[in-house]
């Protein structure tokens, strides 16, 4: 038997929205308006994303698997339970922990909980957040978050790592932009963390601040470049395609997979519309690469043959011969940003393993693609991921069959 | 002893096209609804993704998506004189399994039943007078009409984004479409699929002879549409792979395209496949509904009692589960009496394979879908005078060639040997230039006294529960139809053009080994008394008024059309009169 739990749909009667200024302390902890605001802001920040674990039934009360490059970290309990999680902190220990990666007892927090970006909201938002994290149901389970090997688990080790990659503060709107493009910078940077994902990473994990928003891989996943980079950002998107992909999980250019559709359910679908707008209209205005790209392809190449001929076969019944997909359901692979993307990491995923997109209440459809693992061997993936990568005016390094390979291995070994 | 669930406001036995429908429709009333359904969940990247969802071995003929005969079967007779046997593979018609049902592996030809077909009995009398019909012959009313109908046709049409051509629009007969159809309020969602060049043929042939023809309604789209529920749905790729297969690409509709995304985010909406219903729960009068006790695939069974049950399964398993239950009163045909098994009806086809001289005819068949074709419907229903002919009924004639599948597609002409060398240069010759698959007479099936359904007194289901028992043959009155038609058909195709045609008029007895449709009707039929029929106007049980039967089991007699467009006009017909009048006063909507 098989039994369905619907995902339940989060709907706003009212939303109440921060636009980022402080709030001075000593507001009503149980003041209504004080804990909605709470709310929306712990749907922006995503909090459930890693303190709850699927299918517990448990909201916030930790446990899920975080994966970094250098091990797994358990998201702690952040119910008000008094011994297992976060009842008995101060509000002072909860501002810290949020925005200063130091937990109850000085310790050192892992960047996995992305006080990196954290460090950017306003006391008063932080407040907020805290009194709705105050409303939510205890839950007592006990979590040991650190699950790192030796000498990572060292928090101490974390001091050394915040000198060269942390800088604390509270976001500073830059005047020569409009308020718009502010409160953009202020959820985008802070709250929203884009960047823990987007942004490529040194090898000690920590953001390559010259390439912000450009891409990074992780999770069996190619997050994309979210610059304005015409060719592999979103430069060719306008301010509505942006807002409309965050809110329904699906635009003219893109629909999607894997752990930005998690997002999109999770966040920011119930976020609201100018909030969503002001994501976009700061994203628009991040530099990027300059959207050229090498040559592409010929076809006259092998694989290219080779790639033509599985995608009639394979891909043409959904993405259709001139690559242009259809709206809403099977997204574009002509000039597409993410089939374009340097690291072909997310394409390799999707063809092996098949993805399904994301329901949100405005696009609930959530079409999926097949796997293809089963059927397709490494040179096959290969030749025809090049063959999108180098058709309807794209440019893209080719994929080699070794490549594939690798994301099969590493795919196989994931257990999702 | 099954253990007891807590309770719900209402159970769906059975999640095809009816049990989604009025899953969706009364989850947005607020009920608390599960539906329980006998197969596994099916999802398109799943089940039948784009790498083999055109396996014709896997689906056509090993027949995967289908209810297995090991899991259960039917027994079938011409008649009582005979004993029935149970069928060990599906012939005659097709019993589809898990979450779509029916809906999952069907062409989508999403057609309208005409304005007289609701009131048959009525309407022929008065035309031809009271001795015109056989005496054996027990057709009636619907107890609905065709204008109350039409808005609900609208929305099962919009539900599934039907491309068609209006013929007629508010009673306005518009140039292409259908001009015999009903008045429609609206044209449909998204325009006529683009028809390939042997349906094009045709069309003009007809034309030529003076009918008029029009495409075929259908659920393969022809662009790709959102539905008032915000589903979006693909366009078709005419890949030909529609009926006894899932389509891998979101241009067909079924519930997995139209309702199901939408249904699986409901809270208040709960599915549990691989569970079967073995029993409709009454209280001690009888007369009330107390839910259903049913089977995991574990062989845990449970009860799961509700306020409300729908009966949503195929034709044969809801006259089943009806008999089973003791609900109403078996039919007997010998008197006449009881109406559960009574009125049941299959369909009557026909075609012509028509050979066409190879250097000027390619067909190119395999550029097909579900629904694609052109028709007339001249000789459909009542739309031409039966007075001279010796029967009544009719059914829509058309070129309506769904696939060039190869081990389906090996007609040769008449006199060439039946394998060897010669053989394969006549199938290699013929392919492209034949006219051989597609429903060319698609025609009524008229009720008869002594076709019905009942329990087998010697056949069980695993559950040791008796399997049903078919008793069907064709009458005189269908045969002079089919031969009637298939020569209105097979001169179209020689006005194409044809250098042959082999006529292939239906013939009986009845074949259950020889597929027609899977449009079984009727066992518990919809009508305006309990003296005649097993449920009223709105679908609701004469006997159990908290038991509505969905589903072409309300059908009193078959039209010349595919039921599925009606089917869902009576699940949404049905499932307003619930929400909007049942709901408020449970018991009742029609006082005998």
């Amino acid at each position: 038997m098989r039994s369905l739990a619907p995902l339940s749909s989060v709907l706003f009667a009212s939303l109440v929205v921060s636009a980022g200024g402080a709030v001075a302390d000593g507001i009503d902890k149980q003041d209504f308006k004080q804990i909605e605001r709470g709310r929306y802001l712990s749907i922006i920040g995503d909090c459930a994303a890693c303190h709850t674990l699927p299918g517990s039934g448990h909201d916030l009360a930790g446990g899920r698997a975080i994966e970094t490059p250098f091990g797994v970290i358990l998201a702690p309990n952040i119910t008000p339970d008094p011994t297992t999680g976060i009842g008995a902190w101060s509000d002072e220990e909860f501002i810290n922990a949020m925005t200063a990666g130091t937990g109850r007892n000085g310790a050192h927090l892992y960047p996995a909980m992305p006080y990196t970006y954290y460090t950017k909201i306003t006391r008063g938002d932080a407040l907020a957040i805290r009194a709705y994290l105050n409303t939510v149901p205890a839950v007592q389970n006990p979590v040991e978050p650190n699950q790192l090997p030796f000498p990572l688990n060292i928090r101490a080790a974390m001091k050394v790592w915040n000198e060269l990659y942390f800088t604390p503060g509270t976001f500073v709107p830059n005047p020569n932009k409009s308020a718009e493009w502010n409160r953009g910078a202020y959820l985008a940077e802070g709250l929203g963390h884009c960047g823990l994902c987007h942004t490529p990473k040194t090898l000690l994990g920590g953001d390559k601040t010259a390439e912000r928003l450009r891409g990074y891989a992780l999770q069996g996943w190619f997050a994309a470049d979210i610059t304005s980079d015409p060719r592999r950002g979103i430069g060719g998107w306008s301010v509505d395609d942006i807002a409309k992909y965050l809110k329904t999980g699906h635009s003219q250019a893109s629909i999607a997979t894997g752990l930005m559709a998690e997002t999109i359910g999770q966040s920011t679908s119930n976020m609201n519309d100018a909030d969503l707008r002001a994501i976009a209209t700061y994203l628009k205005d991040q530099p990027g690469r300059d959207g050229t790209a090498a040559d592409p392809v010929p076809p006259e190449q092998s694989a290219m043959k080779m790639g033509a001929r599985i995608y009639a076969d394979e891909c043409s019944g959904c993405h259709v011969s001139d690559g242009k997909g259809s709206a809403g359901l099977f997204p574009p692979l002509a000039k597409s940003a993410l089939v374009q993307q340097i690291d072909p990491t997310s394409l390799m995923h999707v063809v092996l393993r098949g993805a399904r997109s994301v329901a949100t209440d405005a696009a609930p459809t959530a079409a999926a693609m097949p796997q293809f693992a089963w059927l397709l061997k490494d040179d096959e993936v290969a030749a025809v991921l090049t063959y999108i990568r180098n058709s309807w005016g794209n440019a893209a390094p080719a994929v080699s069959a070794d490549e594939v390979g690798k994301a099969r291995r590493a795919l196989a070994e994931r257990n999702e | 002893m099954a253990r007891r669930l807590p309770r719900k406001d209402a159970v769906i036995i059975g999640l095809g096209w009816t049990g989604s429908i009025l899953a969706h429709e009364l989850t947005q009333a607020g009920l608390d609804v599960v539906a329980i359904e006998r197969g596994p969940w099916r999802d398109t990247a799943s089940d039948f993704p784009i790498s083999y969802a055109q396996d014709e071995l896997r689906y056509r003929l090993q027949h995967q998506l289908f209810l297995q005969p090991a899991q259960t079967s039917v027994t079938f007779r011409n008649n009582a004189g005979q004993t029935a046997l149970p069928a060990r593979n599906w012939g005659a018609f097709m019993l589809g399994n898990g979450v779509g049902g029916g809906g999952l592996h069907w062409n989508a030809e999403t057609f309208r039943f005409l304005p007289s077909d609701f009131v048959l009995r009525s309407h022929l009398t008065q035309r031809y007078g009271d001795k015109f019909l056989p005496e054996d012959m027990t057709i009636q009313d619907w107890g609905v009409t065709f204008a109350d109908l039409e808005p609900h046709y609208d929305e099962f049409e919009y539900l599934c984004g039907t491309s068609g051509t209006a013929g007629n629009v508010n009673g306005q007969i518009l140039e292409g479409g259908n001009p015999f159809e009903g008045p429609r309020s609206r044209p449909y969602p998204t325009p006529a699929q683009k028809q390939g060049y042997g349906h094009t043929l045709f069309a003009e042939a007809a034309k030529q002879l003076g009918y008029k023809p029009y495409p075929q309604p259908s659920g393969n789209l022809s662009q790709s549409y959102t539905n008032p529920l915000g589903v979006t749905l693909g366009q078709c790729t005419f890949c030909g792979f529609c009926e006894w297969f899932g389509c891998a690409n979101n241009s067909k509709a079924t519930p997995q395209t139209t309702i199901l995304p939408v249904l699986l985010r409901k809270p208040n909406f709960e599915a549990r496949t691989e569970s079967e219903v073995t029993r409709i729960n009454l209280d001690r009068s009888g007369k009330w509904a107390t839910g259903v006790t049913y089977v995991t695939s574990s062989g845990e069974e449970l009860e799961q009692p509700a306020d409300l049950v729908l009966l949503c399964a195929f034709q044969l398993f809801n006259v089943q589960l009806l008999l089973l239950s003791g609900i109403g009163t078996p039919y007997d045909p010998q008197t006449g009496n009881g109406q559960i098994g009574r009125n049941f009806t299959h369909q009557t086809m026909s075609s012509a394979v028509a050979f066409f001289d190879k250097d000027k005819y390619n067909f190119n068949p395999f550029i097909a879908s579900g629904a694609i074709g052109m028709c007339i419907d001249e000789f459909n229903g009542d739309n031409f005078d039966h007075s001279q002919l010796g029967f009544v009924g009719g059914g829509y004639i058309g070129q309506v060639r769904t696939n060039g599948r190869p081990l389906e597609s090996m007609a040769v002409p008449s006199g060439t040997p039946a394998w060897g060398l010669k053989w394969k240069h006549a199938l290699r010759d013929n392919y492209l230039s034949s006219m051989t698959l597609g429903g060319a007479c698609h025609a009524s099936f008229q009720s008869y006294r002594d076709v019905y359904l009942d329990l087998d007194p010697t056949y069980k289901d695993r559950f040791g529960r008796p399997l049903m028992r078919l008793t069907i043959d064709l009458h005189d009155n269908e045969l002079k139809m089919s031969a009637f038609l298939t020569d209105k058909y097979a001169e179209i195709l020689k006005q194409m053009g044809a250098k042959e045609v082999i006529k292939q008029p239906r013939k009986g007895p009845y074949d259950v080994t020889d597929y027609q449709t899977s449009h079984l009707c009727g066992g518990a039929i919809m009508g305006e008394s309990p003296d005649n029929s097993a449920i009223n106007r709105y679908l609701q049980s004469w006997d159990v008024p908290n038991l509505f039967v969905q589903g072409a089991t309300a059908f009193p007699q078959n039209a010349g059309y595919n039921p599925t467009g009606t089917v869902g006009a009576l699940a949404f017909w049905s499932a307003k009169a619930i929400v909007l009048q049942y709901l408020k006063n449970p018991g009742p909507l029609v006082h005998a």
